[in-house]
Formats: C-alpha cells, sequence, structure tokens
C-alpha cells in the first residue's frame, strides 16, 4: 500500500485532543457531583448500550428493533449469578457477557438474510420472546415483580457499592471505558473497515471477497455481548432486575439516544446518553405522565430536518441539498 | 374445537382488515409505517366518542370511522409521510415510532387511560349454537358479523385490485414505479389515494375490533407487532398473502391462547420467527416480483 493511503487510513483512528479529555472529564463528574452520582451511572449504562447499536446499526447497517434483548439478558444473567452463584460483580459481568455471546451468535443466524423489514420482525421477536419467558419463569426471574433480593459483594472485595453510587459511577465509568477502547479499535481495524463496505454495499463487497455472513455474524454477536455488559452493569448497580429490561419502549429509546449523537462514530452513543437523560429529567419533571409526546415530537421533527443536523450545528442556517 | 376455529377466523379476518393497508403501502412505496396502529385507533376512539357522547348508531359509526381514519391518512400522507419515502429505512422507522408515541400520549391526555367498551345494539348480541358434543360450534353473532363485513371487503378488494383500472395503477406503481411514471400514471396520486384508503380500512378495523381486541391508549404499540407479522410473513406482492397469513395468525393466537394460555404469546413469535428464518421474504410471493 502506498505511503499516502497508509497515512490516510491511519489518521482515521489516530486519537483526537478532545478523547481524552472527554474521558476526563466523565470520570471527575461523579467526584464533582456527587449528589447526581447515580444518574452518571445510568448515563454510563445507557452510553455502552448505545454504542453496541452503534456497531451494528452505525457500522454494519442492521436495524434492529430489539437491542433490548440482549441489555435485558445480561441484566438477568448478571442478577440470578449473584443471587445464586457468587455475589462478585466481575465474575458476574463476565459470566452475562458470556451468556449473551452465545445468544448473540444463535440470534445472527436470523438476521443474515431478508429485507429490513425482516431483520426488525425477527430482532423484535426475539427480544418479545424473552420478555414472555422472562414473565413465565417466575420461579426463577420473579416475573412480573422483578428480581429481588440481588446484593453485589463489594468491588474486587474492596469497594463497597453504597447508596451515594459512587462506587457504581466509578465501576460502571471504567467498565464503559475499557470495551470502548476494545471497540475503538475493532471498528479503525481492518474488520471495521470491512463491516463498513457491509454497509455501503453489500454486493461489492461480496465481490471484492469479503466473507458477509461471517462479518455479519460475529458483529452482531459482539454488539450482543457489549448489549450484555450494560445491562449486567445496570442489574448490578442497582440490585434489581425487572421484565422493563426487555421493554419495546428500551430497544426505541437507545435508537432514539443513538440517533440524537449521530450514528459511525462511536460517541453517538455518549453523547446521546448525556443528551437524552438529562432531557428526560426535565421533561419528565414538567409532565411525568406524558414525556413520551414529547419525545414523539421530537423524532419526527429530528427525521423531518434530517438527523445529521443535529450534532452539526454550524449546518442549521445553511439550505439543505437535493 | 370448532368454536375455536371459528373465533379465530373471526379475529384473523379483523386483523386482515386491520394490516390490508399496510401490506400495501409497505409493498407500494417500500415504506416501514409502524404508527399504522394510530390510525385504527383513531377510528376506534371515534366511534367510542361518537357512540357515548352523541348517540350516534353502531352501525353508522363504521363508514364515519373509515372516513375519519382515511381523511386523517390523506392529510398525513400528503403532509408528513411524502418527504420520508426517500429516506433509509431507519428514519422511516424512527419517524413512525415517534408519530406513535404522539398519537399514544396524546390520546391519553385527551380521552383518558381507561379501556373504552362499546355497547354493541342487541341483534349482534346473541350467540347460536350449531351441532353437539366434540363438534359443537358456538358463533357469536358478533363474530358472525365480522367475518360477513370483512369477507366483503375483501372481495371488493381483491375485486377492485384484479379488475378496475385503479387496480391495474396501482399494481403496475407497485412493481415498477418510474417505468408506471414514465406510462404517464400518477404515482403520486395512487399513492395518495392508497395510503387514505388503507389508513381508512384500518380506522374500520379499529371500531370494528374495539370490542374484541379492547381498545385503550396503548392499542398501537400492542398490536403493531401483530400488524407487522401479517405483513412479514404475508409478504407485501398480492392480498391473499396478508389474508392467508392473518388467518394463520388469528387460529394459531386463539388456539394457543386457548389450549396452552401460559405459552400462547410464545408460540405466536417463534413461528413468525422460524418463518422468517425459512422464507425471509415472507411465504407467498410472487416469484418474479421484486
Amino acid at each position: 500500500m502506498s505511503g499516502r493511503a497508509l497515512d490516510a487510513l491511519r489518521g482515521l483512528s489516530r486519537i483526537r485532543p478532545w478523547e481524552p479529555l472527554l474521558w476526563l472529564l466523565a470520570f471527575a463528574a461523579p467526584a464533582a457531583l456527587p449528589s447526581h452520582a447515580l444518574m452518571i451511572n445510568e448515563i454510563a449504562v445507557f452510553a455502552l448500550f448505545a454504542i453496541s447499536l452503534d456497531l451494528i446499526l452505525g457500522f454494519t447497517g442492521i436495524v434492529s428493533l430489539g437491542h433490548a434483548a440482549f441489555f435485558g439478558m445480561g441484566a438477568y444473567a448478571a442478577a440470578l449469578f449473584a443471587k445464586w452463584v457468587l455475589p462478585d460483580p466481575l465474575s458476574g459481568l463476565l459470566f452475562a457477557m458470556a451468556v449473551c455471546s452465545v445468544l448473540g451468535a444463535v440470534c445472527s443466524l436470523s438476521i443474515l438474510r431478508g429485507t429490513d423489514l425482516t431483520r426488525l420482525m425477527v430482532t423484535l421477536g426475539v427480544a418479545l420472546i424473552l420478555l414472555e419467558l422472562a414473565n413465565q419463569m417466575s420461579w426463577l426471574t420473579g416475573g412480573a415483580d422483578g428480581l429481588q433480593g440481588v446484593v453485589m459483594a463489594p468491588l474486587l472485595g474492596r469497594f463497597e457499592f453504597g447508596l451515594s453510587g459512587m462506587t457504581a459511577a466509578y465501576y460502571s465509568l471504567c467498565v464503559t471505558l475499557t470495551l470502548f477502547v476494545v471497540l475503538r479499535r475493532l471498528v479503525y481495524s481492518p474488520f471495521g473497515a470491512t463491516l463498513m463496505a457491509v454497509r455501503d454495499n453489500r454486493l461489492r463487497a461480496m465481490a471484492i471477497g469479503i466473507p458477509v455472513s461471517a462479518r455479519l455474524a460475529s458483529v452482531y454477536t459482539i454488539a450482543a455481548v457489549v448489549a450484555g455488559a450494560a445491562g449486567a452493569l445496570l442489574a448490578q448497580t442497582t440490585g434489581f432486575a425487572s421484565l422493563d429490561v426487555f421493554d419495546f419502549h428500551r430497544s426505541a429509546d437507545v435508537m432514539l439516544l443513538l440517533v440524537i449523537g449521530g450514528t459511525g462514530w462511536l460517541y453517538g452513543g455518549v453523547v446521546g446518553a448525556v443528551v437524552f437523560k438529562i432531557m428526560h429529567a426535565l421533561l419528565s419533571a414538567v409532565t411525568p405522565q406524558y414525556w413520551t409526546f414529547w419525545i414523539g415530537l421530537f423524532l419526527v421533527v429530528l427525521v423531518m430536518t434530517g438527523r445529521e443536523r443535529l450534532i452539526r450545528p454550524w449546518t442549521w442556517w445553511r439550505r439543505s441539498r437535493p | 374445537m370448532l368454536t375455536i376455529l371459528f373465533d379465530g377466523v373471526a379475529y384473523g379476518m379483523l386483523l386482515f382488515v386491520l394490516a390490508v393497508g399496510l401490506a400495501v403501502t409497505m409493498g407500494l412505496m417500500n415504506f416501514i409505517n409502524l404508527a399504522h396502529g394510530a390510525f385504527a385507533m383513531a377510528g376506534g376512539y371515534l366511534t367510542v366518542v361518537l357512540m357515548q357522547r352523541m348517540d350516534v348508531a353502531f352501525l353508522w359509526c363504521l363508514p364515519l370511522a373509515f372516513l375519519f381514519s382515511a381523511s386523517l391518512g390523506a392529510l398525513l400522507e400528503r403532509t408528513l409521510y411524502r418527504p420520508m419515502y426517500a429516506k433509509p429505512h431507519l428514519d422511516q422507522v424512527l419517524f413512525s415510532i415517534g408519530l406513535t408515541f404522539m398519537a399514544v400520549a396524546g390520546t391519553d391526555y385527551f380521552l383518558g387511560s381507561t379501556q373504552q367498551i362499546i355497547q354493541l345494539p342487541d341483534w349482534l348480541r346473541g350467540r347460536t349454537e350449531i351441532g353437539s358434543g366434540d363438534w359443537i360450534l358456538g358463533m357469536g353473532h358478533y363474530r358472525l358479523f365480522i367475518i360477513g363485513v370483512c369477507a366483503a371487503l375483501t372481495v371488493a378488494l381483491q375485486y377492485a385490485l384484479a379488475k378496475t383500472r385503479f387496480g391495474s395503477r396501482l399494481r403496475a406503481s407497485v412493481d415498477d414505479q418510474r417505468v408506471a411514471a414514465g406510462l404517464g400514471i400518477h404515482v403520486n396520486r395512487v399513492f395518495l389515494t392508497t395510503f387514505a384508503v388503507g389508513s381508512g380500512l384500518a380506522g374500520l378495523g379499529g371500531a370494528l375490533g374495539a370490542e374484541v381486541l379492547g381498545l385503550d391508549p396503548s392499542f398501537p404499540l400492542k398490536f403493531m407487532i401483530y400488524f407487522l407479522i401479517v405483513v412479514a410473513v404475508g409478504g407485501t406482492s398480492s392480498i391473499t398473502g396478508p389474508l392467508l397469513a392473518a388467518l394463520l395468525l388469528g387460529i394459531a393466537d386463539v388456539a394457543g391462547k386457548y389450549y396452552i394460555p401460559k405459552l400462547g404469546a410464545f408460540i405466536v413469535y417463534s413461528l413468525m420467527i422460524l418463518i422468517l428464518v425459512w422464507r425471509p421474504q415472507g411465504l407467498f410471493v410472487r416469484v418474479g416480483a421484486k
């Protein structure tokens, strides 16, 4: 490969100056705002969840309406592991990720063929089936009451999960950062380049020798693992898992927050999670019951004006190109 | 046994009327419209409001529900939906989810979140039983009425699609939009009419089904998956596909809920996934259609 092309490719993956700054800010946030530590924890969890969706939606172009399936599976796996096997958070996290990798690998078989509509239906169906299962197997999951009595051991044997949420926030931030770094490395690798080729034109990608099905299956499994990790974090830090984790609203919300932040650059999930959580807090303070109306209106306006514009304020006053 | 089959057929016919508009618009414009249930809900709520507050007879409410949803559909198609056709599927999904959320919260705000009940006229409330023993067939009069109305609509739709000039224009536009436009067919107008009729049918289905399916503000979200199953399994290239898929779904759902109430929904979703993995384009696809 010629030197210039190589440089251009490397330039994409170079760490921008604002990136370490952003993470420093994120890690300073719980210490600066101790009363909001629980909210920061939730933001970190949702950011991780949205990043996993970005991997399949933004980088590979698989439209999924059932990503909550993996989130919920991770949450229940971690909570059950803590309750029945071992209360240690890190092994619980690894267990949940392992469970989700199996589930993701099985489910990836269903999204290889068909149109966007087929994929929407299949992903939605998987989430609904899991919701139904969790509801029916109440001897294991507690059914509609949720899984209660999950007590976590101190993190690394030292840090207690207290009521203040400080440990929870730092735990989630660390896991999110670790997985983020791994994924960042992944999407800028040759593997990531083939994913984007599949997204842009599947036929041509196949013609230049990219094993499309294998790529789709592996990226779907990876995204499932990351979503499972996010679910496990939520269950571990709140000590609770309920049917709500499989809900359709979860899948729709994560898609919304990813779209707010912009798809296809990994940070979209982070930006989106921050904006979405703040918006949620503000709106539900104003209208607790009807805030979905404003979310809906926001979605419609967002799509009508073009969602690319939201994250690029400098294009707001320019006329759109036809 | 036969009674369950009968109820399943009634349920399936109802689902067909609710979803056929979605099937045609999806096949026509390749537009994923998750907000279809909102039009059905509009028809259902119009019936409830008319009957409870203005004492309009039930039979009059049905055409009014059709007209109301159809004009709502036409209005939204012209203003909001048309710019969406050219956008990627992700945008369409987000847009229609947004509309659904707005419809759900708006209905909740104006009409309350309780389940609405429709007082049927007396002549629709009875029940006739034929045969005895295991093979007893109990037919609720209202379900018989539903089957009658839906069958008439199906025949009318099939006739309109197969025999009229508008039907052939519509089929031409579904098969190849650009060539159809080149032949002088006003594709936009065909879209508008089809969308309005589809929404109107959904409204009619919502009015008919309010008693059977239950009507509350979460209706569009609860039944979205059912409509989509009908379309995804039935395919979008004809109306016989969705009809068979709707009947299959209706019978499977009623039978599943009766025999194994714990796993009813589970069976329907698993069947859908298996069918879609086996035939991703739907069960009944014309060979050579795009």
